[in-house]
């Protein structure tokens, strides 16, 4: 039984390591602010996610549980604060995101 | 007065798991702080149904768990198209027109169109949301309306 | 797993400020701090379990109230500094790539 949990926690680990890695390439990769700020939206909500649940399989008794669920609750309220409040000031201020258009194709 | 003892409920949830000590001096620490709490936030005025909506609290689990499957599937879609490259985006800015009639469920349809990567809800103003979506795909799954509508649900279950 | 995963998320938060050094804008800058305070929140979290040490949850839970701090205190700044137009004029992005 342990060693199921420890296995389910290690593949979290892993899938949650996965997707900030590749939110991390995104940022680096995609072309505008705006592009980036969706990489950002990766890593915010299932990286930290499954790090977080991981974590949480690895004590699931203590405090430290609800801890972790309160971090997670927490990082999911304030992150589409955050870049809702970010894509707002940047669009006022007149940063024009690169737009997809139709007529390339 | 039901708001108030909501909010005293959870900030004194609050105190209690984060702190873990129970004698009586950190107690009534822990109740004295809870109480200037209450006191600032009611000079503020801003204990009402937008800051402790407990009217949702019994049809918000069920939305919540839609809205996480829609993350997950959100989250490979986005993560697919990092490693595929940029010829494989097209970023597009597009305004919607939200159903609902409150502020609040505005806000809750809003803040989930962020929440879910790929796309990100610039502006709102009255009923109109400006959204920067990835793929051109993210928009037209918006504008096919499932999530306004199941906002929209969430929003007349509670009036 | 844990050193792997804490290994994994300091790369990304190298990764973030690479973007914060080279990012053209001012709101690449303010997007790559955001996400690397939310990168410390889980790293901290992580180093608790490694060093078997979960009190660390208790820093990451203030360091997560405060990085949402920082960015907001920013972008108001940002928002409604004399530097930029005000609240009213929206300038409607024009369509180019």
């Amino acid at each position: 039984m342990d060693s199921v949990i420890e296995f389910a926690s290690a593949l979290c680990l892993l899938t949650g390591s996965f997707f900030c890695l590749s939110g991390g390439i995104g940022i680096i990769r995609f072309p505008d602010f705006y592009t980036r700020m969706h990489a950002v939206g990766v890593t915010d909500t299932l990286g930290a996610g499954m790090i977080l649940v991981g974590l949480m399989l690895l004590r699931p008794e203590s405090l430290v549980l609800i801890k972790l669920i309160m971090i997670l609750l927490m990082t999911l309220f304030i992150s589409p604060t955050a870049s809702h409040a970010l894509a707002k000031a940047a669009l006022r201020s007149g940063c024009a995101p690169l737009l997809y258009r139709k007529d390339k194709e | 007065m039901k708001h108030t003892i909501s909010l005293s409920l959870t900030l004194g949830a609050f105190w209690l798991l984060n702190s873990d000590h129970n004698t009586p001096l950190i107690l009534s620490l822990g109740v004295v702080s809870v109480a200037f709490v209450i006191y600032l936030t009611h000079r503020m005025d801003v204990v009402d149904h937008e800051s402790q909506p407990v009217h949702l609290t019994a049809k918000l689990p069920g939305y919540y768990v839609w809205l996480g499957k829609e993350i997950i599937l959100a989250n490979i879609s986005v993560v697919k198209h990092v490693w595929l490259g940029n010829q494989t985006i097209s970023p597009t800015l597009a305004t919607l027109v939200a159903s609902q009639e409150t502020d609040m469920g505005r806000v809750i349809y809003a803040t989930s169109i962020t929440l879910t990567p790929g796309t990100v809800a610039v502006d709102l103003a009255g009923d109109q949301i400006i959204v920067h979506a990835l793929l051109r795909e993210n928009i037209e799954a918006l504008e096919a309306g499932e999530m306004d509508r199941r906002v929209k649900l969430l929003e007349d279950s509670c009036l | 797993m844990l050193i792997a995963a804490t290994l994994a998320i300091l790369v990304v938060m190298a990764l973030a400020i690479a973007r914060g050094v080279m990012g053209p804008t001012l709101y690449d800058r303010i997007l790559a701090v955001n996400m690397f305070g939310t990168k410390t929140v889980l790293l901290i979290s992580l180093l608790g379990f490694v060093m078997g040490r979960p009190e660390f949850l208790d820093i990451a839970i203030v360091y997560a109230l405060i990085n949402f701090l920082s960015v907001i205190g920013v972008l108001h700044y940002s928002e409604y500094s004399e530097l930029k137009p005000g609240p009213g004029e929206i300038e409607r992005p024009r369509k180019e790539s």
